[in-house]
């Protein structure tokens, strides 16, 4: 065990030190990205030329839209979901803990592709059912595929964020609720102009993250016969016998859109390291 | 008006089975300073923080200017804004330049106009002598700096009393005078402060009373000449000892 403490002192400095974030050399340069665009590319250059491919992706992309907007509103309403149960969570109310803690542990306790089915058969159902016996009167066919689609996903979606948000304010020291509050804000004020906006940008990437993870995961409302992407892909290989033309537009197609808002997201957060805030 | 503008009696404040503060008692008097020391974890800063409710008394009261605290007061907020507190580690809000971070409760709290709270953190500023860190983040100002800062941004709420928990106890030596010094100007300016320290010149140039705490309890009482010339009791003695060679 001693050794342990030794070899620190054996080791031997490299010879000349680089900064090699300050060079380019080749070893820095995104390889795999390349590798990458030239998949794209070629892929692209087979979709004009032949006619198979070009088929397929004109019968997929029509999906593109539905893939998008409920990637999009579904994060927009998990993000507000997750924001309010986050704060839930770290509440000394004991009713709204538990009711935040209980959100949080079932949904994460079931998997994602069940809960698709689950909400959007069982939830949505029963709360039609509620509604009515309020007087409200609303039918189960009243709700499209495609609503039940995005509330199946941001419900889902806001019990991950809502675990983001909670570490987010928890790793914001105590003395800045306590100077906020000596200061004589509320709870409330000290939580939206000193707590959150730290804990919002502590956890921007994790945010981010988790939003190419949707855009991934809206795959899933295809099982509700929701015209997405992975829908349509699955509707062509089905009538057309092309597996092996529709999955690869269909992966492809996936692929673009997560490198691109990861380097998105790269972006942002490498622009805040610098900044400093 | 009140002679008292803090009357804290019979304060008892419990961590788990620890007992932080064992029934203390204390009037502070307008416009007069107020230095406790003792050791650590003897409850000075616990008592501190009872003063405005950051730390909740298990029993016991406060009153502040004839009214007296509740955790569920409605005005806490209220009494709390007139109440400053400098804290050990400074506090500031990273994310707000110096000149934001004493803007923003006047705006939130006291709902002054952006163009009022910046007149005032300007001046507050130019007080503690650093008008032109205006525009600087915390994270790139000195420790002095940022605790005189953070002495602005709880000037700017107007305080009838301004709390100090042990404020230059984390800065390095070169820094704590610069604080001080602001400090000192307060006191003379007629500011009733309550300040935690070990720096015993700050005691000696500007303490009105010292209050020795020991094991959650006011041991001693006196002025600083009572104290450092003719220390009533053992502990006291020996805790002077310790510090003063």
């Amino acid at each position: 065990m001693g050794d342990l403490y030794h070899s620190q002192k054996q080791f031997d400095p490299p010879e000349e030190i680089v900064d090699e974030s300050q060079i380019k050399t080749w070893r820095s340069h995104p390889w795999w990205l390349y590798l990458l665009i030239v998949i794209l590319i070629a892929t692209a250059v087979g979709i004009y030329t032949q006619e198979n491919l070009q088929e397929a992706f004109m019968f997929i992309i029509r999906g593109i839209g539905v893939t998008v907007i409920i990637a999009i509103v579904s994060y927009l309403i998990a993000i507000l979901l997750g924001l309010l149960t986050g704060l839930g969570r770290i509440s000394r109310n004991v009713f709204v803990n538990n009711i935040a803690t209980f959100y949080v542990e079932f949904l994460r306790g079931i998997p994602m592709r069940v809960l698709i089915f689950f909400i959007a058969l069982v939830g949505v159902p029963v709360v039609v059912d509620w509604m009515n016996a309020l007087g409200i009167p609303i039918e189960n066919k009243d709700i499209p595929m495609e609503a039940r689609a995005v509330i199946a996903l941001s419900v889902t979606y806001g019990a991950f964020l809502a675990e983001i948000f909670r570490a987010g304010i928890q790793s914001i020291g105590r003395g800045q609720m306590e100077a906020a509050r000596s200061l004589g804000m509320s709870f409330g004020k000290a939580m939206r102009y000193v707590i959150l906006p730290q804990a919002v940008r502590n956890v921007l990437p994790a945010l981010g993250n988790d939003f190419v993870a949707m855009v991934k995961d809206s795959s899933l409302v295809s099982l509700l016969a929701v015209g997405d992407i992975t829908y349509m892909a699955k509707v062509y290989s089905g009538s057309t016998f092309r597996f092996r033309e529709a999955y690869t537009i269909l992966s492809l197609s996936y692929l673009t859109m997560t490198v691109v808002l990861s380097r998105i997201m790269n972006r942002i957060e490498k622009r805040m390291r610098t900044d400093g805030r | 008006m009140a002679d008292n503008i803090i009357e804290i009696k019979d304060l008892y404040r419990y961590f788990g089975k620890v007992k932080a503060l064992d029934g203390v008692s204390l009037n502070v008097k307008r416009g007069s300073v107020v230095v406790v020391i003792g050791p650590s974890g003897s409850g000075k800063s616990t008592m501190l923080r009872c003063i405005n409710h950051l730390e909740v008394p298990t029993s016991g009261e406060v009153w502040i200017d004839g009214v007296c605290l509740e955790s569920k007061h409605e005005k806490l907020d209220n009494i709390r804004a007139d109440i400053g507190m400098v804290f050990q580690l400074f506090n500031l809000f990273p994310h707000l330049t110096a000149l934001e971070n004493i803007t923003m409760a006047q705006k939130a709290v006291r709902k002054r106009s952006e163009a009022e709270a910046r007149e005032i953190a300007l001046q507050k500023l130019e007080r503690v002598g650093i008008l032109e860190k205006a525009d600087v983040y915390p994270d790139n100002l000195s420790g002095g700096q940022q605790q005189r800062v953070a002495i602005a941004r709880a000037l700017a709420m107007d305080p009838k009393i301004m709390l100090f928990d042990e404020p230059t106890s984390a800065l390095d030596p070169e820094m704590i005078k610069e604080v001080l010094d602001v400090m000192l100007d307060l006191a003379e300016e007629g500011m009733t402060m309550v300040v935690v320290t070990h720096e015993m010149s700050f005691a000696r140039a500007a303490a009105d009373e010292i209050i020795f705490m020991d094991e959650g309890k006011i041991v001693e009482q006196t002025t600083p000449d009572g104290l450092f010339n003719n220390p009533q009791h053992e502990r006291t003695k020996l805790f002077l000892s310790q510090i003063l060679d």
